[in-house]
């Protein structure tokens, strides 16, 4: 799908002082039913909304402990997020199919090391630039990596899926060169 | 130059820069209907329907009902419905409720022989990792990532980094793979193989069963790993033969297959050396599955943990699960035993847990469920007679699926329950709002059935 392109991200902090935060947790189970992309941000963080264990405001950028979006694959947490009102995360670390998620849907993902983290979370506001890769808040200007392709990706909102179809002839190329023929056909079980 | 099981397979597969082609692409319904979508938005077809499959396994009942129509809730009855709708649309072979070739989607690849040694494996569920037991490439993706993949075959992905566990020796009386897989996400941390491709290596994994192997992969993203392997032998070929999905020149495969091992000489990023004899029975007290101790051992004491995250983490996991630092883990009192999901609930896991269960009762206390993973380990148990056994003991005999592991059906615990699960996941609410689960190994749930709380199974007679 395409994206809305990513330039500047400034405003407030939300801060969730957690780690090992995991998708169940950002969107509990009984949400997956539905079979759309949208509306799921009313059940973000349902349990500890719920509960009143947590509150977040709906900042433009959310800063969290090491490990964040942990455990499944669901989509659903990045969706919820976003439709929440986020529109990055910033924490040490985030679980790999998390990450991925993110990029695929334009929400920033940025890795700060944990003292970064608290600073940009103890100064309550930032900027992020991402043609720039930094985090500018009150604190000091934090530079973060980011993978080029990504960055090229979230800058111009580009659909992953025409950018491969654009690839098709080394698609072809692979199959016709019979690569593709050892595994088993599904269709003929 | 000497080369991993990992780097072969990711070469073989390699069409272009990031690029890699997949063999099969497993589907499920909960992460598959906005990628369908995304597809008729763009007007895209499904490269290859041939190296796609289907099933319905995270919404469906397990008592019993027989079709779709008769999913009682509405919301999960509609996505099993779009599941085949899509499957019909775009020509992909699905196994839906009254197949009998239903079941978890990471039992069911394996079972039908079509996760073979060397492919590339994807679906939209982080289990994913349980097919590199046949040394593939398997890793589980998120729904804009289905969606890629049915358009083009293909995933746009970084070589992960590379990472060798080392296991010596054999594992002891009465330890699993189970207890190994949870011993090692214990030392190594639930973040600890992000970023990861692992391979599984040494002695006691060379003598673990498809199974067994299978349970160890599957939990690889339990410590964050992007995919967990084990080098393809004997055992991983005989387990292919005769399945529906298996080459028809077998040989020749085996011969394509016996290339894969890692050669001697080839490099990791990180290398790790585990004394598999010191491996106990484990139980997770807390809620990430990086939280366990061995059974003998006692609740931990937050206050003497390292680093004040861990201290934060703990101490708010013992208010969820209601535990006191101290505590002996075998004082621990349960009301709930689940045995099943995609890392425990194949043919070997329900054998291992019948045969402690022949001729015993479980604790009057308690409900205990067995949930095979799919329609034919559960046809095959019965043949067996492995069913009489777990009913004369008190256990709910249920039709497949991921049932009460992540609750989207309406096998969950209720709030301040405590479950005794065979299952991977041990976070806040997994398993129903409020419940409480430790995770364990098929025999250890089984005595913990019988005793009405955790049991050393090393002594338990």
């Amino acid at each position: 799908m395409p994206m809305d392109p990513i330039d500047i991200i400034e405003g407030r902090v939300a801060v969730l002082d957690r780690s090992d935060v995991d998708t169940d947790q950002i969107i509990p189970k009984q949400f997956l039913k539905r079979v759309e992309r949208t509306g799921f941000g009313e059940f973000l963080f349902y349990d500890w909304f719920r509960s009143g264990e947590i509150e977040l405001e709906a900042h433009p950028i959310l800063v969290t402990g090491r490990n964040f979006g942990s455990g499944s694959s669901r989509e659903h947490a990045v969706w919820a997020l976003k439709d929440y009102g986020y529109d990055a995360v910033i924490a040490p670390s985030f679980s790999d199919i998390f990450f991925t998620n993110c990029t695929k849907n334009g929400l920033l993902p940025v890795v700060l090391d944990e003292e970064r983290c608290r600073a940009v979370a103890g100064a309550g506001e930032a900027r992020i630039d991402l043609d720039d890769q930094t985090v500018n808040c009150a604190e000091g200007v934090f530079r973060f990596e980011i993978d080029e392709d990504i960055k090229h990706r979230l800058i111009n909102g580009l659909d992953d899926v025409a950018m491969t179809l654009e690839r098709g002839e080394k698609i072809d190329e692979f199959e016709s060169a019979g690569r593709a023929d050892h595994g088993p056909i599904t269709t003929s079980l | 130059m000497a080369k991993s099981l990992f780097e072969k397979i990711w070469e073989a597969h390699e069409v272009d820069r990031d690029l890699i082609y997949i063999d099969l692409h497993l589907v499920h319904e909960v992460t598959s209907p906005q990628a369908f979508d995304g597809l008729r938005l763009g007007d895209r077809k499904v490269r290859r329907p041939d190296k796609t499959l289907a099933t319905a396994d995270h919404n469906v009942p397990t008592d019993g009902t027989p079709t779709a129509n008769l999913i009682a809730d509405e919301l999960s009855r509609v996505q099993v419905e779009a599941l085949e709708r899509n499957c019909d649309e775009f020509g992909i072979p699905v196994y839906s409720l009254g197949s009998e070739r239903r079941g978890i989607v990471h039992v069911i690849g394996p079972e039908l022989g079509v996760t073979q040694p060397g492919m590339t494996i994807v679906c939209g569920d982080s289990h994913t990792s349980t097919h590199g037991a046949f040394g593939a490439l398997a890793f589980g993706i998120g729904t804009s990532e289905v969606e890629h993949v049915l358009a083009t075959q293909c995933l746009v992905q970084r070589r992960p980094k590379s990472m060798r566990i080392d296991y010596a020796g054999e594992l002891g009386f009465g330890v699993t793979a189970k207890d190994l897989i949870l011993a090692t996400i214990g030392r190594l941390g639930v973040g600890g193989m992000q970023g990861y491709a692992v391979e599984y290596a040494g002695e006691a994994i060379r003598a673990l069963s498809m199974e067994n192997r299978m349970t160890i992969c599957n939990m690889t993203i339990e410590a964050g790993g992007r995919a967990g392997m084990v080098a393809p032998d004997e055992t991983t070929f005989e387990y292919v033969k005769g399945r529906p999905g298996a080459p028809a020149d077998f040989d020749a495969a085996v011969e394509r297959w016996g290339q894969l091992p890692s050669d001697d000489g080839a490099s990791f990023d990180t290398e790790v050396e585990v004394d598999a004899t010191a491996i106990s029975p484990m139980v997770t007290w807390g809620t990430t599955p990086g939280m366990v101790v061995q059974v003998t051992d006692q609740v931990p004491d937050p206050n003497a943990m390292d680093s004040p995250a861990d201290r934060d983490h703990a101490k708010r996991a013992l208010a969820y699960m209601d535990l006191r630092p101290g505590t002996p883990m075998t004082d621990i009192p349960l009301d709930r035993i689940f045995i099943g999901s995609c890392t425990n609930s194949r043919i070997s896991d329900l054998r291992e847990a019948a045969g402690l269960l022949d001729g015993r009762k479980i604790a009057s206390s308690l409900r205990g469920m067995v949930v095979p993973g799919s329609q034919q380990v559960k046809t095959q148990a019965e043949e067996e007679g492995l069913h009489e056994v777990f009913q004369s003991a008190g256990f709910e005999w249920r039709e497949s699926g991921c049932s009460a592991c992540l609750g989207m059906n309406p096998d969950i615990l209720q709030p301040g329950e405590r479950c005794a699960s065979t299952s991977n996941r041990n976070f806040e609410g997994r398993q129903g709002a409020g419940g409480r689960t430790h995770l364990v190994s098929p025999k250890m749930a089984a005595a913990a059935a019988v005793e009405g709380r955790f049991v050393d199974i090393r002594e338990w007679s």
